[in-house]
């Protein structure tokens, strides 16, 4: 009797598994990352880790472990670790993802995760590659705004459909998981690449843009959308699901449609 | 071992003699951007284009050249020296062997001629794999088109018929 007495009278009966903190699955992962480090050697090397980590846990996750508590000198690029920055793409499981977007429990955890930097663009250590040839092909494109007009004392207005023409491209976050996924782009790195394709696209099909033309003639180079091959790579690679390959196809439309 | 010496990732020097190769880096290649100009010219968007439509209307010349040869009449058991000798007497066949020769040649070339593109690695390798392929279409080119016109089932040499059942008495 007394026993039943000292249970609070406020209780709510709540389902198994509702907030029972410290309830989530752990279990030990082993990532294995290739390291690379120019001061030491010329070559790469895979290098085993073990964690336990958590069913809520990223990639990014126990890379930060890993650097937190059992090897410092793991050397990686994160900033806002949320998958809006596209600091962190690498390729995990041999696929192109965002470490920050990528669960471990999504992954099999029975065998090692592997971690390396993105195809096709220079190593500096570990896991940063160097992004400037991403960036020149990106800047190539004249990725603002160009208007021939004068310049409006309001915002300039766009009706909705217009905006809805572009929006797609819109999306992209610069953290070249599809241009280091484009098998093109691997074999001499001079293809411009989805990813500054993309983010032309975003403005030849902005009504307020004024130089799509221009835009339309340096992507019909012979580096250009020309070279793509529609292997859909960069699709299946960008975190933020833009439909790269359909873009590349419209920018290519586009050029065709201008030259006959 | 000494220390190598690193350039700053951001200092945009990249042609000052430091190898930042990134070897055993995962990807093979380190791409430097070497994007020399603007290429002028359509010459990239017309092969695209000319494999689109040339590919269409190879779908059709391909299969009215395995139907005719293959299924009509007496079919495959028909096919004989004499057979592409009928053939090749029609000004009809012997267009239609023309086009589907040029363009499945050019189909195929410039095919080739892409992968060659994406796959050798070393502008000496592609030059000279490229000299080989467009001598190859060349004289396949060149060959096939003599022979389709110039085609004789008949031949006479030195006032002697050369076998041949189908072929009328001298």
């Amino acid at each position: 009797m007394t026993a039943e007495l000292a249970e609070p009278a406020s209780k709510i009966e709540l389902p198994a598994g509702v907030g029972g903190g410290g309830e989530i699955p752990s279990f030990d992962v082993t990532l294995r990352v290739r390291r690379y480090n120019p001061e030491v050697s010329d070559e790469s090397t895979w290098d085993d880790f073990h964690v336990t980590m958590y069913g809520t846990d990223r990639v990014l996750d126990a890379l930060h472990k890993v650097k937190w508590e059992q090897d410092g000198s793991v050397s990686f690029r994160r900033s806002c670790a949320h998958g809006v920055c596209g600091s962190d793409a690498m390729r995990i499981n041999g696929r192109n993802r965002l470490a920050c977007k990528t669960l471990l429990k999504d992954l099999d955890t029975t065998k090692p995760i592997t971690v390396e930097p993105i195809k096709g663009l220079p190593v500096e250590k570990d896991l940063i590659v160097d992004m400037e040839p991403f960036f020149q092909s990106f800047r190539e494109v004249m990725p603002f705004l160009i208007n021939k007009g004068h310049e409006p004392t309001k915002e300039r207005l766009q009706s909705a459909e217009d905006r809805e023409r572009f929006d797609d491209t819109t999306k992209c976050i610069l953290c070249a998981a599809c241009t280091s996924s484009c098998p093109v782009f691997w074999t001499d790195g001079q293809y411009f690449g989805p990813a500054a394709i993309v983010n032309a696209h975003r403005f030849i099909f902005d009504s307020r843009d004024d130089a799509g033309d221009m835009r339309l003639e340096i992507l019909n180079d012979k580096e250009g959308v020309w070279r793509c091959r529609t292997t859909f790579n960069c699709t299946e690679a960008c975190p933020r699901g833009i439909q790269v390959t359909q873009a590349i196809a419209e920018v290519k439309q586009a050029i065709l449609a201008r030259k006959i | 071992m000494s220390a190598t010496q690193i350039q700053s990732p951001r200092s945009g020097q990249n042609s000052s003699g430091q190898d930042r190769s990134g070897k055993g880096s995962g990807g093979k290649i380190a791409p430097q951007y070497r994007r020399s100009g603007s290429s002028r010219g359509n010459f990239e968007m017309l092969a695209w284009l000319f494999m689109r439509l040339s590919g269409v209307v190879l779908v059709v010349l391909i299969f009215g050249h395995l139907t005719v040869n293959l299924l009509v009449g007496e079919g495959i058991h028909a096919i004989d020296f004499g057979f592409v000798a009928g053939k090749w007497a029609d000004p009809f066949w012997q267009v239609w062997d023309l086009a589907m020769l040029w363009l499945a040649m050019l189909h195929g070339t410039n095919g080739v001629r892409t992968i060659i593109n994406d796959y050798a690695e070393r502008d000496a390798t592609r030059l000279w794999l490229k000299i080989v392929l467009y001598a190859a279409a060349a004289a396949i080119v060149i060959l096939g088109t003599l022979v389709i016109f110039t085609f004789n089932p008949c031949p006479v040499v030195d006032g002697v018929q050369l076998p041949g059942g189908f072929c009328p008495a001298p």
